[in-house]
Order: structure tokens, then C-alpha cells, then sequence
């Protein structure tokens, strides 16, 4: 997560990802949910819920937030972060849509 | 002696650098189109008649004259040579001491099948417009394919002299690019009442017709007549002429923030221009761009900054506007302000102590306040409570109204489905002296079968007297809106709304998209409630619904295939054993539903399975929806010496009946062939004890937190009737329940006597037996054989391996 020496790799064209919803891009560190709101934003998350490990990617998406499917806790897309009275932190990677097409920024 | 200046397009941006032009040049203007230079912004209101071309003339001969400009209007350029600084045209070659490139863009063409058959235009200049005109007689057909600012003017244009025009848009809502699916869903209503068919999330497949446009065909199989198309689906700069003469070009010519591109001799302005990687269509900023290159070519200092531009939509009145970065991101908050009763929907966004963005719908006054604060980035914090209701409220201001929405209803929308009872009877109700709620019941029977309705009847109560009523507190939906469930559902039904966002408007949402609880319950209310209309949404589904899998606690998925009433052959247990085998399935267990159930199964394997099980005959077994699960089977008379009907043949009809359809919550069934209830049908949300005088029928009964047995709703004596009934009741419970309540909670609250009665009534169970057969017509498909076909879809976007990542 240091901005200095962050590369960015190109993971495929937007229109791979539905509206409200994500798709998953695997790493050798685990896999990363990216996920696109109903306005086009991208995101980028460790598909991973701190709770129980259930698969973020799989949640439905409303506004900037996604609800984890296996307990319904909710994280703020844009942090990463547990809200309401659920405490916890998920990792986030910066993401970006450059001409229709979606990039993640990972640590080299 | 003057410097001889070559222009190339008689477009607004190079009509007003023209204006701002000095007198030391000598100008050549070029125009492909035989005309001057025009206000294209106004070609909608010429399409629609509201203007004549002549009014929307900016240039006429005698200002070109006054100017001594030299026209070669009609005249195509056809090559630049930048050695000999020469322009080819049909007139020979005019030499330039300075060129200015302003090709515009042109239309794109979606290369579908038939888009070269005449009666296909675009909608860029004069022409267009007049074919359209020409073609938009009182009762011709046309199709619109493109939703966005340029083709809603053209569509509204063209319906305005009379033509039926549809709309086909590749995207969920209008004008995606200006609008969030609110303000989306407003303009699409606006346009609808005008006439005019909006088809979103259309992906047109083929132009049909022998000599001329006959139909549009699109992916979904639909089919719209059509006498003209129009293909409004976006813009790319025209940069034939520079990309040939070697200029350089990215997707627009390339300029400096002088307007030079890579030849300092040449310069370029308008649509047809990259600058800073960024692309330009609205008018603000060519503007720009022209006083620039005209401050350049006089000789002084200028340097274009693009700056922020608003959107309004040309069409008489629809009042929108839409500015600055409404997106999400971090860091970034929404105000959302909406009056469902005027169709007002504005929302602002903040960053920190600044307005970034604001749609708005309905009602655009404050849009240039907003404007302005966007642009001059100024801190709202002091005004922040009072921010969306304007200039006019700098202080205090007016709260949103929980009733606006019941408020809004007109006096014939029908509150109380099953007495067919409207607000305005209400009214006159307690009008009339009914101040409570059981005596506006036995005044109008609104509220008093199922009672579903009690909270709306409430409300009416409560606009009706003012303060003097104190409803009961039912809870509402979820955090997003004040109203309960049963509201909802009967908005829904009295409003005709037929989207999430047209639910989300209507009823006054108090977020933008919802949350995780209400949306998939909005879906399935209205897939239930409009079966051939609404479309629908897997991104509002749970996960095991979008997947058609049940996700276990791992990530991992289980599968189970329909195994009609139970019963399966040798062949078919074959095929599950050979897909454990191929897929390394962990665990095969047999389920308490009497089927197959294969345990931990990867996300990407699921097509690969689905296709293999489907060759052996099978479909989903909707083991993971709110839906129809399974009908257990004994053996019945076919082999058991008590049995005293076919049971396992019921349940297998049953089955067949009833699967694929959509419940509030999961249904499961039970046939027994006699009492000894070797099925265990009466734990079960309907079940069938076969007699030897024919079938009861029993419901409600429940066997997992709860443990209940089901009581009976009606015993008949032949297997037709036991299948109509028990298709009428499912229907009965999907046009009534609240979502994620099963069968036995339902009837709980409604009664079992209602039931009965609906079930008596002969009229009302046929028209219940009908609308469920309908639903089915659209829902009995096996998502297995669809969803197969798309593997991609089910694997991770991408891969990335060690050695990429290092």
C-alpha cells in the first residue's frame, strides 16, 4: 500500500464487471474483490470478511457499500471498513477505470 | 501582406474563433456540409418543430462578407500537405500560412447486421434532422438505439410531430453518463407519459428488412417495427484528415493548451481535439478552446484550462440538470432530497467541506446556484443542513414528509386489494365521522380480510385527520424508508411502479441504492407483482439466488439436481457420480428433501457440472432459492399395499407445476399416500394426505426453528383440483406475503378463514390459478442450461502469477 512504489496492472474491461456487483482477481497473496457501484466507481478489496473469511465479491453492492454474504456485515467500500456495530478492517488497493478498462494498483 | 489562415469546418467552435478572429488574416473556410455555420444545440427543437432552420442560422452570406471570408461551403478538403502547406480539395490547392483543423466528430455505427439499409440515419447535422422530420408522419414507427442526450432529443423530437418512437438503450437507465438510476427513472417516466417506449438494458442484435428498415431485433429476442432508425449511440472526433497527413492523433488530434498540434503551423479546435487525454461534445468548453485559438492567432497570450460543464436536456418540458462528479468514491457523502408527489428527486454530493456534484430532476431553479458552488469550490459547512433546498433557505427549511408518498396517491388508486377499496373511499369515510381504525373497516371493509393494508388505511387516517390520529407502529422495512413491508407492496400494486428505482423515487428512499435487505425484497415484490414487465435484477439477489448454488461456509458451492418427486433412475445416478468424480466433489450426501446433494463444488467448476448434469437430463433443484424446493414422495398405491392414491405421481405433477417459481421465502411439499405419513407432508409449508375418498389439503405447517403441524384447507376429491388449489394458494402467498416469510407466518397473520375463502371462491381461485400459470410462462426455466453457457462469468476476471507480481 505505499503510493510511491505501487504499479498498476491492468485487470480487464469494465463491462466484465456487472453494475452493483464484482468480480474476483486472484493473487499469489489471496484473491482481491473489485467491485463497481451503480455509478461506474471502481473498488478494490481483499476478498476476505475479517469476521468468518466469507467471500466479499459475493455480496450485494449498494451505494459505496457491500454486505458480506455469509453474515450480512457490512463494509464502507471506499475504507474498507466494518459499519454499524460490527468492528473490523479490510484491506483495500487502489483501482482506477481508464478508458473503459479497469487497473488495480498492488505493491511490487 | 495579410497571412492567409485556412479553416476546415464551419462548426460552432470555429464560428466563434471566427468572431474573435483579428483583421490580419486572410480566411478560407471549408465546410463539407453545403451550408455555414449553424447552432447544432438547436437542430432538436427544429426536429421537433418548435424552430425553422432559419432561426437557428449564426452565420448568414452578409457576416461572412463583412468579414471577407472566402466560403467554400460544400467543397470536401480532401487532403492536407504540410510540406507544401497546401489544402486538396475538389477547387485544387489552397495554400495556408496557418491551418485550423475543425472536423468535428462523427456519428458512431453500430455495425450490426442491416445498418447500411436505407431509412438507418444518425443525428448530427441538417440533414439528418430533415429525414427524420420527413419520416416522423402521424402514426409511423421509429426506433431510437441510444438513450443518452442526443438521442432522448431525437426521440422526443420525432414523437412530438407524431411518429411512435421507442428508445433502445444498452444500459440499466437514461443518460448513464449525466444521471444516477434515480433521476434515470423520472426522465424515463417523463418520456413514457409522452408516449414514448423506453426498452433499457437492450443490446440490439440486427436492422431487419429486404429494400428498406422494417424492425430493430435485439439480443432478448424482442422485436420493434420500425419505419426509420436512428443511431444515436455516441460520437468519435473526425480526424481522417490529420491521421493522413501525420499529425499526431490519440483518439482526437492532439493540441497543447495553445490548440497546436504536433505541426506548430497547424492548429485544431472543437469536437475533433484531444487535450490532456480528455475528449470534448458540450458546447461550454469549445467555446473555450475558440477564444484561446483566436487569441493565439492574434498574436496574444492564451492558454485553455478546461473547466467543469453542466448537462440540460433540450426536451420542452423535462426539467433536469446534471453537474460536476456524482460518483462514488472515498471520502464522499450525499444529501438526497426527494418529493415523490411532484417527481422531485435532487441529490448533491459532498466532499469534506465541498460540493463536488448535484443531479437534479423535477425541478433545476437552484441547478446555476449549485453550479456555482461547485465550481468555485466554496465550504458549505454552514449551510450544509439546508444545502439541497436552495438559496432561498439560508436558514431554516422544510423537513422531507414520511406521508408524502401516501399523500401523492390519487383518490382512485386502490388501497385495500381484496375489498377493491380506493384512498378517496377512505376519505369520505372519515370524512364522514370514521375515526378509528375498526370503524373505518366496517364502513368500507378496507383493512378487514387479509390486512395487509392496515398500515396504508392508517396513513390515509392520518392525512385525513391531521394530528388528531395516532396510528400503530408497525416497523418499517429497513433503515432506507419509514414504510412496513405491506405498504410497500400495496404502493407497488397501487402505483404501477415497476422498477427499483421508480419504488425508491415513488416511495421517498431515503438512500440512494438501498441496502442489502430491502433490495432483494423490492425484486422479488415486483417480479412477483408484474411477471411480464419487470425484468429481473440478479445484482439485488442473495448470493446462492445470483449463483444458483448454495455458498457453504468455505466459499465453496453445493449442487443439486431436480429429482422430480424423489424418484431417479440409473442413468441419472450415473451422471451425479461421474460429476463427483470429474470435479472432486468432497462430499456427496443424500438431503432431507429426497435428492442429491453435491458439497464443495469451486465457483469456476459450477458451469462445467451444470452442463454435464443437464446431458443427463436434469435441471437445477433450486436447493439454494425462495422458491419452490422439493416435493416429497412416498410410494403410494403404485407399490405400497396401504397406499390409497398415486402420491409419488402427485407429487411429480406437483413438481412439474411448480417449479422455477419465486416465493416470499422457500416452500417445501409433502405427499403422503395415507394417513400413516411415511412423507411427512403435514410438517410441511402444503401438504397432501391421499384418503380413499380423494386429498387433503393442508398449509402452514413448519419444521425447523419452529416445529408446527399444518392444518387443513380443504380436502377434494380428484388430483386436477388438488393441483389447481394447491397452484392458487402458492399464488396467493406470493401476491400477499411479507418477504422471508414462510407459509405458516403468512397465514398467522391473515388467517386461515381468509384462505378458506379464497379458495372457495371459484372466480378467485381461477383468476389466482391463471396468474400464477402466467408468472410461470416467464419463470419455468432451468437457469442451469443459461448460465452453462457463460464459463467466463464464473471464473476470476484474471490471474495474476508470481512472477507478474514481481
Amino acid at each position: 500500500m505505499n503510493a510511491v512504489t505501487q504499479r498498476w496492472i491492468e485487470v480487464g474491461p469494465l463491462a466484465d464487471i456487472p453494475p452493483q456487483g464484482a468480480r474476483v482477481v486472484r493473487t499469489p497473496a489471496g484473491c482481491i474483490a473489485v467491485f463497481r457501484t451503480a455509478t461506474d466507481e471502481v473498488f478494490a478489496l481483499n476478498d476476505r470478511c475479517p469476521h468468518k473469511g466469507g467471500p466479499l465479491s459475493e455480496g450485494i453492492v449498494h451505494g459505496a457499500s457491500v454486505t458480506c454474504p455469509l453474515h450480512s456485515w457490512v463494509f464502507d467500500l471506499n475504507s474498507g471498513a466494518a459499519q454499524g456495530a460490527d468492528v473490523g478492517q479490510v484491506a483495500t488497493y487502489p483501482a482506477h477505470v481508464r478508458d473503459g478498462v479497469v487497473y488495480l494498483g498492488l505493491a511490487p | 501582406m495579410a497571412k492567409k489562415l485556412v479553416v476546415i469546418g464551419a462548426g460552432m467552435a470555429s464560428g466563434r474563433m471566427l468572431e474573435n478572429l483579428g483583421p490580419d488574416w486572410q480566411v478560407t473556410l471549408f465546410n463539407a456540409e453545403p451550408r455555414g455555420n449553424y447552432n447544432r444545440l438547436m437542430l432538436s427543437p427544429v426536429l421537433s418543430g418548435e424552430k425553422t432552420y432559419a432561426e437557428i442560422i449564426t452565420h448568414d452570406a452578409d457576416w461572412y462578407g463583412a468579414q471577407r471570408i472566402d466560403t467554400r461551403f460544400g467543397e470536401t478538403v480532401t487532403k492536407i500537405d504540410r510540406n507544401a502547406r497546401v489544402v486538396v480539395s475538389a477547387g485544387g490547392e489552397t495554400p495556408y500560412d496557418a491551418l485550423v483543423i475543425a472536423t468535428g466528430s462523427a456519428p458512431f455505427i453500430i455495425p450490426v447486421p442491416g445498418h447500411k439499409l436505407p431509412g438507418v440515419v444518425t443525428y448530427r447535422d441538417l440533414e439528418d434532422t430533415n429525414t427524420m422530420i420527413a419520416a416522423s408522419r402521424p402514426g409511423a414507427r421509429a426506433v431510437v438505439i441510444g438513450g443518452g442526450l442526443l438521442g432522448l432529443e431525437a426521440a422526443a423530437g420525432m414523437a412530438a410531430r407524431g411518429a411512435e418512437v421507442t428508445v433502445i438503450h444498452l444500459m440499466g437507465h437514461l443518460m448513464e453518463r449525466q444521471l444516477d438510476p434515480s433521476a434515470g427513472y423520472l426522465l424515463q417516466k417523463d418520456l413514457e407519459r409522452r408516449g414514448i417506449r423506453v426498452h433499457c438494458k437492450g443490446a440490439t442484435k440486427a436492422i431487419l428488412g429486404n429494400d428498406r428498415v422494417e424492425a430493430v431485433l435485439l439480443e432478448d429476442g424482442t422485436v420493434y417495427p420500425a419505419d426509420l432508425v436512428c443511431m444515436a449511440v455516441g460520437i468519435r472526433p473526425e480526424t481522417r484528415l490529420a491521421n493522413d497527413c501525420g499529425l499526431e492523433v490519440a483518439r482526437g488530434v492532439v493540441v497543447n493548451d495553445q490548440m497546436q498540434t504536433s505541426d506548430p503551423a497547424v492548429f485544431a479546435l472543437g469536437e475533433c481535439v484531444e487535450h490532456d487525454s480528455q475528449l470534448f461534445g458540450l458546447v461550454a468548453p469549445l467555446y473555450d478552446q475558440a477564444k484561446v485559438l483566436a487569441a493565439v492567432l492574434n498574436g496574444e497570450t492564451g492558454r485553455f484550462q478546461p473547466v467543469q460543464t453542466a448537462t440540460k436536456l433540450k426536451v420542452t418540458g423535462v426539467d433536469l440538470f446534471s453537474a460536476g462528479d456524482f460518483a462514488e468514491a472515498p471520502g464522499r457523502e450525499d444529501i438526497v432530497f426527494r418529493d415523490p408527489g411532484r417527481g422531485i428527486y435532487k441529490r448533491l454530493i459532498l466532499e469534506g467541506e465541498r460540493l463536488i456534484g448535484a443531479v437534479l430532476y423535477g425541478d433545476t431553479a437552484d441547478g446555476s446556484w449549485f453550479f456555482d458552488l461547485i465550481k468555485t469550490g466554496k465550504d458549505v459547512s454552514d449551510m450544509r443542513d439546508t444545502l439541497i433546498f436552495g438559496p432561498a433557505f439560508a436558514a431554516g427549511g422544510t423537513k422531507a414528509d414520511p406521508l408524502a408518498a401516501v399523500a401523492a396517491l390519487p383518490p382512485e388508486a386502490e388501497i385495500c386489494g381484496c375489498n377493491g377499496v380506493c384512498k378517496g373511499k377512505i376519505e369520505a369515510a372519515v370524512q364522514g365521522g370514521a375515526l378509528t381504525l375498526d370503524a373505518v373497516r366496517a364502513q368500507t371493509k378496507a383493512s378487514a380480510s387479509c390486512g395487509t393494508c392496515t398500515g396504508l388505511v392508517e396513513k390515509v387516517m392520518a392525512l385525513t385527520l391531521g394530528d388528531g390520529f395516532a396510528a400503530n407502529a408497525n416497523p418499517a422495512m429497513c433503515k432506507c424508508t419509514d414504510h412496513t413491508h405491506e405498504d410497500v407492496r400495496r404502493m407497488i400494486k397501487a402505483g404501477g411502479l415497476k422498477s427499483i428505482p421508480a419504488v425508491m423515487q415513488e416511495l421517498g428512499w431515503k438512500t440512494v441504492g438501498g441496502c442489502a435487505s430491502c433490495r432483494p425484497a423490492l425484486n422479488y415484490y415486483l417480479l412477483a407483482d408484474w411477471p411480464l414487465d419487470y425484468r429481473d435484477d440478479r445484482q439485488s439477489r442473495f448470493v446462492n439466488e445470483r449463483n444458483h448454488a448454495n455458498i457453504q461456509k468455505d466459499g465453496t458451492y453445493s449442487v443439486v439436481p431436480r429429482m422430480w418427486g424423489g424418484v431417479t433412475t440409473p442413468d441419472e445416478l450415473r451422471a451425479i457420480a461421474d460429476a463427483a468424480d470429474k470435479f472432486n466433489v468432497p462430499m456427496v450426501k443424500v438431503t432431507g428433501g429426497q435428492r442429491i446433494d453435491l458439497l464443495g463444488v469451486k465457483k469456476e467448476d459450477l458451469p462445467a457440472m451444470w452442463s454435464d448434469l443437464n446431458a443427463a437430463g436434469m435441471v437445477s433443484g433450486h436447493a439454494y432459492s425462495k422458491g419452490l424446493r422439493t416435493v416429497k414422495t412416498c410410494v403410494g398405491s403404485e407399490f405400497c399395499r396401504f397406499g390409497t392414491q398415486d402420491s409419488t405421481g402427485l407429487g411429480i405433477k406437483l413438481e412439474k407445476l411448480l417449479w422455477g417459481s419465486w416465493t416470499p421465502a422457500k416452500v417445501k411439499l409433502g405427499v403422503s399416500g395415507c394417513p400413516r405419513n411415511c412423507a411427512e407432508a403435514t410438517c410441511k409449508d402444503i401438504g397432501v394426505i391421499c384418503v380413499d375418498s380423494g386429498y387433503q389439503i393442508s398449509v402452514a405447517g413448519a419444521a425447523g426453528m419452529e416445529v408446527k403441524e399444518t392444518e387443513l384447507l380443504m380436502t377434494v376429491a380428484t388430483e386436477a383440483e388438488a393441483l389447481e388449489i394447491i397452484a392458487a394458494f402458492t399464488q396467493l402467498y406470493r401476491e400477499n406475503a411479507r418477504y422471508l416469510h414462510r407459509i405458516y407466518k403468512w397465514v398467522a397473520k391473515v388467517g386461515l378463514d381468509w384462505c378458506k375463502d379464497q379458495m372457495a371462491d371459484l372466480t378467485t381461485r381461477r383468476a389466482l390459478y391463471d396468474r400464477f400459470l402466467q408468472s410461470q410462462s416467464v419463470y419455468q426455466t432451468d437457469p442451469w442450461a443459461e448460465l452453462a453457457e457463460r464459463p467466463a462469468d464464473w471464473a476470476p476476471m484474471k490471474t495474476i502469477s508470481l512472477e507478474a507480481a514481481e
